[in-house]
């Protein structure tokens, strides 16, 4: 079972639905025992960096155990966001730190949020990119960005490079939204449950 | 490269689709989930389905053809048309809209889109401008209706949509009264108006004819996605063609796809 955690930002149903279109088992949880029950964990999310201040204490706790026993873990858009150390959207509070670096501002040359198709370049091997094409289309929409770093495996240009997927071992984030980007985002979320 | 985006939309009156010229002259164009479906493997970007008639009879959105249409849709879907509250916002959203629109109940109570951008976020929530062209002695303006076109408002386009944005709407999808179902092009003079106006995507829409109309509201109306109708579901200019089209005039698209 695929454990949805459910963190009261924006709308889970949609990686469910994937998820069921896919055939895979998944359910929508706040739950701790869920979660540790879970053979994956998906860490989705849309909107404020603010809204990962849900996921403190026994949440929280739950999906560290669950990386621990190195548990498939996917964060999309600010699920990814809030694997690195921190965001400048809210200074004050701390990612989780699986990933080093801060989630910055686009610059103010473009519009923002970066809404929309864009190219995934992929960068190299991974195991949560495979079969999908280098120059991919798919759908992002948010104002904050991760910068390149040594995990990244995917890019994207607007405003500059940044992170569009990154993975180290059993640890995956996507700035996209895979349940939102068509056959490739399809392809992605089925690598992701066949791990 | 970001592209611009080839939106679809399904008027839906009665759980079906219809497509009117100038917001009257209904006619069946369909099943909303079956052409939503059609049109997303022809290559549309985003899927708009739009209950027209949902504001002035008082209907609430057809829950069932939402539910109906997102089940195997993986593109961006939004939902439109009777949409007054948090409340009505959140069933849409539950039964699979990624995004919502809000019109009439926006100009009658301009913080109904910051309740609803602040539980869903502002990426979810498109403000809906029906805009009409205003001449008089001082020049050209564009004034904002309601209700479909029904109502006037004494509100500019580019004073609403600045606002819009400042109460946190994340898109604004601009329809031209006057353009509407005439498939004479889209008004690309107020599509840039807004687009200069405000820092969040436009997204262009009445119009719509032939390719070169696209062509013409992404280079001289500068929008970010423009929206279509009945073009799409007659079958009078096939997506993948539009995109083909578009691609070979040097734009940005999500093409093949």
């Amino acid at each position: 079972m695929i454990a949805i955690v459910d963190y009261q930002a924006g709308n889970l149903a949609s990686v469910r639905k994937a998820l069921d279109y896919l055939g895979y088992e998944s359910a929508i949880t706040a739950d701790p025992g869920v979660i540790a029950a879970a053979s994956k964990v998906v860490l989705p999310g849309v909107g404020h960096f603010e809204a990962t201040t849900a996921l403190s204490g026994s949440l929280q706790e739950a999906i560290v155990n669950a990386i621990d026993r190195q548990i498939p873990l996917l964060g999309i858009c600010l699920g990814m966001q809030w694997m690195f150390e921190s965001s400048q959207e809210a200074p004050k509070l701390r990612g989780l730190g699986l990933f080093a670096g801060e989630c910055e501002k686009f610059p103010v040359q473009v519009k923002s949020p970066h809404v929309g198709w864009n190219q995934l370049q992929v960068r190299g091997a991974s195991r949560l990119l495979r079969g999908i094409p280098d120059g991919a289309f798919v759908y992002f929409t948010h104002s904050y960005r991760v910068p390149v770093v040594e995990a990244t495996v995917g890019n994207c240009v607007y405003g500059g490079t940044f992170s569009a997927a990154v993975e180290r071992g059993n640890l995956f984030g996507v700035q996209f939204h895979p349940e939102k980007s068509g056959t490739a985002g399809l392809q992605l979320l089925r690598n992701f449950c066949e791990l | 490269m970001l592209t611009k985006r080839i939106i679809a939309c399904l008027d839906v009156d009665a759980g079906r689709v219809v497509k009117g010229v100038q917001f009257s002259d209904l006619r069946d164009a369909g099943d909303p989930a079956e052409l939503a479906m059609t049109h997303a493997r022809a290559g549309a970007d985003e899927i708009v389905l739009l209950d027209i008639s949902a504001t002035y009879e008082r209907r609430s959105t057809l829950l069932n053809v939402v539910r109906r249409t997102a089940r195997e849709l993986f593109i961006p879907f939004t939902v439109g048309g009777g949409i007054r509250s948090l409340d009505d916002a959140a069933a849409v959203f539950d039964a699979g809209a990624d995004k919502i629109t809000v019109n009439s109940a926006a100009l009658a109570d301009p913080a109904l889109i910051t309740r609803i951008a602040q539980r869903y976020g502002s990426q979810a929530v498109i403000v809906a401008i029906d805009a009409l062209r205003i001449s008089n002695g001082k020049g050209i303006s564009f004034g904002v209706k309601a209700t479909g076109g029904r109502q006037s408002t004494g509100r500019k386009a580019v004073a609403w949509a600045r606002e819009a944005e400042q109460r946190g709407a994340g898109e604004i999808l601009l329809t031209s009264i006057d353009r509407d179902g005439t498939r004479g092009g889209f008004e690309c003079e107020l599509t840039r108006t807004v687009v200069n106006a405000v820092n969040i995507p436009v997204i262009a829409s009445g119009g719509a004819g032939t390719a070169e109309h696209f062509v013409d509201v992404f280079h001289d109306g500068h929008a970010d996605a423009a929206l279509a109708a009945s073009i799409f579901h007659l079958g009078v200019t096939p997506i993948g063609a539009l995109k083909q089209e578009l691609q070979d005039a040097g734009m940005a698209v999500r093409w093949p796809c």
